[in-house]
């Protein structure tokens, strides 16, 4: 059932690829650092109420302990708008899990022990974990939350027209909390000295994080480096600094110059560092007998936490997807005692996508046409809430070459009627959309070192994405020298301020600075520059923004088997084709799509982070029992792209590429699992018992 | 309670006291700086910390390092020699077999222990004769290489590489 794995197409290897294969690249945690002490935290066992009682006496007597801290010994912090940065400012508690001091010792065994005899009592307040439609506290997001978009929408008269439409839909659609679980946990080693403070620190963007903890501490930003040249993973979990980071910078305020380590156990993860919220989502199509959309309604309640607020949207996935005269896009919070959620890889896009997409496919079966074409006939010529014209939009030419390279024309339409052998066999398919977005504000150093030799600097973070690679060719190429000619340097506050690591707006916003920065240096220096000359410049704002609809676009294809008596779910082949403007690096974009696909397939079928509400925690907190895919749950899996010019977007005219590969896939794999067996799933995960009937 | 212990380390003899607690990876990484074995969960769950321990792969955070003295451990840096990668190193840098590189260390001594079990006639859950020699097909690959689990989600680059490297 396997088929045939696709080489991968050319490009420059990943600059850093010999230090990545031999385990030599430096992580935050493995910087070499003289006479460090351990940081073990202490975490609340309840999910709402306060300390009583810390009793510490017993862990300070351990040999080796340096301090503990809580919050009656704890600096006070400045407060800079994020809750999760006020650690150890107060009694109280908001979540189970939540930081409530710490063990600072010799080594991490010593702490650990110690941790294990400090005695807290509590005083409970009654808690709700529960994430449910009738949950106590549901409001509308505020309209400037992530990701800066109106919660509510509403054009023409949905309700009249979808009691008149030929064909309709009304289903619900539920996803489960999820978490990110990058493979390095997230750690940072602390050290306060006269210099100042160093962080070394595994994150999405070392001047975000300087800024803010610069605030929380209350000292001059000049004083504080922030250091990342490697980060194992993120996914947005890394997007902002959590609360263990502040922790450790008020540990390191303690120990006069020795650096405290702190790694996050996997299980302190899965409530100290964000996830994906769960959502209830309804979505309601009305067509017409050709199954052109007349009515749109796409409404979502997701959770957040009382003590923040974290909002993405999930519904939004349906305003600018397909036409539709009538709309109305609803998005709700349900406020509950629990760790706070945060972006996760296409926040919104990919639970949103997943209901959207799935609707979808159960029309087309109402109107009894191929699902391909329903979306073909359902294509906007202008972007459908802002009117604005689409600065490029392939998405019929990704449906399409898909279909073909697919071989979706072979396809019986019927479901449940493919078996081969104890598995029942089908295909699915599934749009997929993810807005282009540029940060500004990034600055690029192009320095002549000799003979055009050239260092680029810039204070991006390359996350896994290929971002030093990229980078550096765009140099190269903006310069008009080889690519071994430019040493980029990258990741840390000694290098100029740089966007954060999300938004898949890497290439696009520090690309296009490196870009901007390289013509600025030919124009000042000219193509024969002095030694050491340099430029510092940041790349010009977007007059086309404002002006078009910018978004990514792709088709994902799947085949589904689902066994007979066990009801489990495997998919032996996926193709994604993707339109996301200019291709950097065929060798590392290609990466990129394959792993949001890959992700995706594990979406799908396993993650699940199941929350028992009785406690508030989460209960399979471990790569036991949260399962991300393992090597032998992924089969075949093709990428491609079309070849798309875009003026509009950005000086590179990239769209971005970390987000889109996940988007869709759930949906094309439950499209798939639906047409093997007749069984509609509209909950995720796509486990076993859900198709045993 | 502290003890003495020697190990081979990358070809390099180490005597180190530690910790009756401190895990070999803890050793590895935190007493002799040797950070090429990644902590990833360090409950052998995710496969990061695999290197090859007398010749065989290990989780070095499922054993203590205590339980080790006089091994042989070989981590994905030892297993370069000087400017030249490993073949499966090399296999993974041409078909870009990872992305952020954290699992990566792992994945290489665990396809180079595996390598070794193939030859040696073990046999898999997906493998039907056990009386033959194994075939590594991809079905083989991908089951022998589920203990390492990657989050970027660069398996079928991983699977691609393996299979050059064992040609």
């Amino acid at each position: 059932m396997t088929g045939m794995t696709r080489a991968i197409p050319p490009g420059p290897e990943r600059v850093e690829g010999r230090a990545k294969v031999t385990g030599t690249a430096p992580y935050a945690f493995e910087h070499p650092v003289t006479d460090p002490l351990y940081l073990h935290p202490l975490r609340a066992t309840i999910a709402r109420g306060r300390v009583t009682r810390i009793d510490t006496d017993a862990a300070e007597r351990v040999d080796g302990v340096h301090t503990v801290l809580t919050h009656h010994n704890a600096a006070t912090l400045n407060p800079v708008g994020d809750p999760e940065l006020a650690v150890l400012q107060s009694d109280g508690i908001d979540y189970r899990g939540q930081l409530i001091g710490a063990v600072v010792a010799e080594t991490p065994e010593i702490a650990a022990h110690a941790a294990g005899l400090v005695d807290v009592r509590y005083e409970r307040l009654p808690h709700d974990s529960e994430f449910r439609d009738d949950a106590a506290i549901v409001y509308t997001p505020d309209a400037d939350a992530s990701p800066m978009l109106s919660p509510d929408l509403e054009r023409g008269d949905v309700d009249a027209a979808f009691a008149e439409a030929a064909h309709t839909v009304d289903a619900t659609y539920t996803t489960p909390p999820e978490h990110h679980n990058p493979l390095e946990p997230h750690a940072v080693i602390a050290t306060w000295d006269e210099e100042g403070l160093t962080l070394h620190d595994s994150n999405q963007g070392s001047h975000l994080v300087r800024d803010l903890l610069a605030a929380l501490v209350g000292i001059d930003k000049e004083r504080v480096s922030v250091i990342a040249p490697h980060v194992g993973g993120a996914f947005g979990s890394k997007g902002m600094p959590h609360g263990h980071v502040a922790l450790t910078v008020l540990a390191a305020r303690r120990t006069a110059g020795r650096p405290v380590k702190c790694a996050l156990s996997r299980t302190q993860m899965f409530e100290l560092v964000g996830y994906r919220p769960p959502t209830r989502q309804r979505v309601r199509l009305g067509a017409d007998p050709e199954g052109r959309l007349t009515a749109t309604e796409h409404d979502s309640l997701e959770q957040t936490s009382r003590f923040k607020q974290y909002a993405e949207q999930s519904a939004s996935a349906s305003r600018e997807m397909y036409a539709s005269p009538n709309r109305r896009v609803t998005n709700r919070l349900a406020a509950l005692d629990v760790p706070a959620p945060t972006w996760m890889r296409a926040p919104g896009e990919a639970p949103g996508m997943y209901a959207l997409e799935t609707a979808v496919d159960e029309l087309a079966v109402r109107v009894g046409i191929d699902p391909i074409e329903l979306r073909v006939r359902n294509e906007p010529e202008v972007a459908p809430v802002s009117g604005l014209p689409f600065s490029s939009r392939n998405l019929v030419a990704c449906l399409r070459q898909g279909a073909e390279r697919f071989g979706w024309h072979e396809r019986d339409p019927r479901p449940g009627t493919r078996r081969e052998g104890d598995w029942l066999v089908g295909t699915g398919v599934a749009a997929a959309s993810f807005p282009t977005l540029f940060f500004p504000g990034s600055l690029a150093t192009i320095h002549h070192e000799s003979a055009g030799k050239y260092r680029v600097e810039i204070g991006a973070v390359d996350i896994g994405t290929g971002s030093r690679t990229a980078l550096t060719q765009l140099a190269a190429e903006a310069l008009e020298v080889p690519l071994e000619n430019v040493e980029l340097r990258l990741g840390s506050t000694e290098q100029p301020h740089a966007s954060l690591a999300g938004g898949s707006t890497g290439t696009a916003s520090w690309g296009s600075t490196v870009v901007e920065a390289a013509r600025s240096f030919r124009t000042e220096h000219g193509s024969e520059p002095a030694e050491g000359v340099e430029t510092t410049a940041g790349a010009a704002d977007n007059p086309d923004i404002g002006k078009y609809a910018m978004h990514a676009y792709g088709a994902q294809f799947a085949e589904v088997r689902v066994h007979v008596d066990t009801g489990e779910v495997r998919v032996p082949r996926m193709l994604g084709v993707f339109a996301a403007g200019r291709i950097v690096n065929p060798r590392t974009a290609h990466s990129q799509f394959l792993g949001g696909m890959t992700m995706g397939l594990s979406t799908a079928l396993h993650e699940h982070s199941v929350v028992d509400e009785r406690f508030g925690h989460v209960v399979n907190h471990d790569l036991a029992g949260y399962h991300i895919a393992g090597n032998a749950d992924v089969g075949s899996i093709e990428v491609s792209w079309v070849d798309e010019h875009d003026p509009h977007v950005n000086p590179v005219g990239a769209k971005g590429i970390g987000e889109i590969g996940i988007v869709g896939t759930a949906a094309a794999i439950g499209n798939a699992a639906y047409h093997a067996t007749g069984v509609r799933v509209r909950d995720l995960p796509l486990t076993p018992e859900k198709f045993l009937y | 309670m502290d003890s003495e212990i020697t190990l081979r380390v990358d070809g390099r003899r180490e005597t180190l006291s530690v910790d009756t607690r401190t895990t070999l990876l803890d050793a590895l990484r935190e007493r002799l700086g040797v950070t090429s074995p990644k902590k990833g969960c360090d409950h052998g769950q995710c496969g990061a910390c695999t290197v090859l321990l007398d010749g065989r792969r290990a989780t070095s955070c499922l054993t203590f390092a205590v339980a080790n003295e006089h091994s042989e451990v070989v981590t994905a840096e030892g297993l370069a020699e000087k400017d030249e990668p490993h073949p499966v190193q090399q296999a993974l840098l041409d078909n870009d077999g990872f992305q952020c590189g954290y699992c990566t260390p792992g994945q290489v001594c665990s396809a180079v222990g595996m390598l070794d079990e193939v030859k040696s006639g073990w046999p898999s859950y997906v493998t039907d004769d056990l009386e033959e020699p194994v075939e590594l097909d991809e079905d083989e690959i991908r089951e022998r290489m589920s203990g390492n689990l990657c989050r970027c989600g660069a398996y079928a680059n991983i699977v691609t590489a393996i299979r050059e490297a064992a040609e």
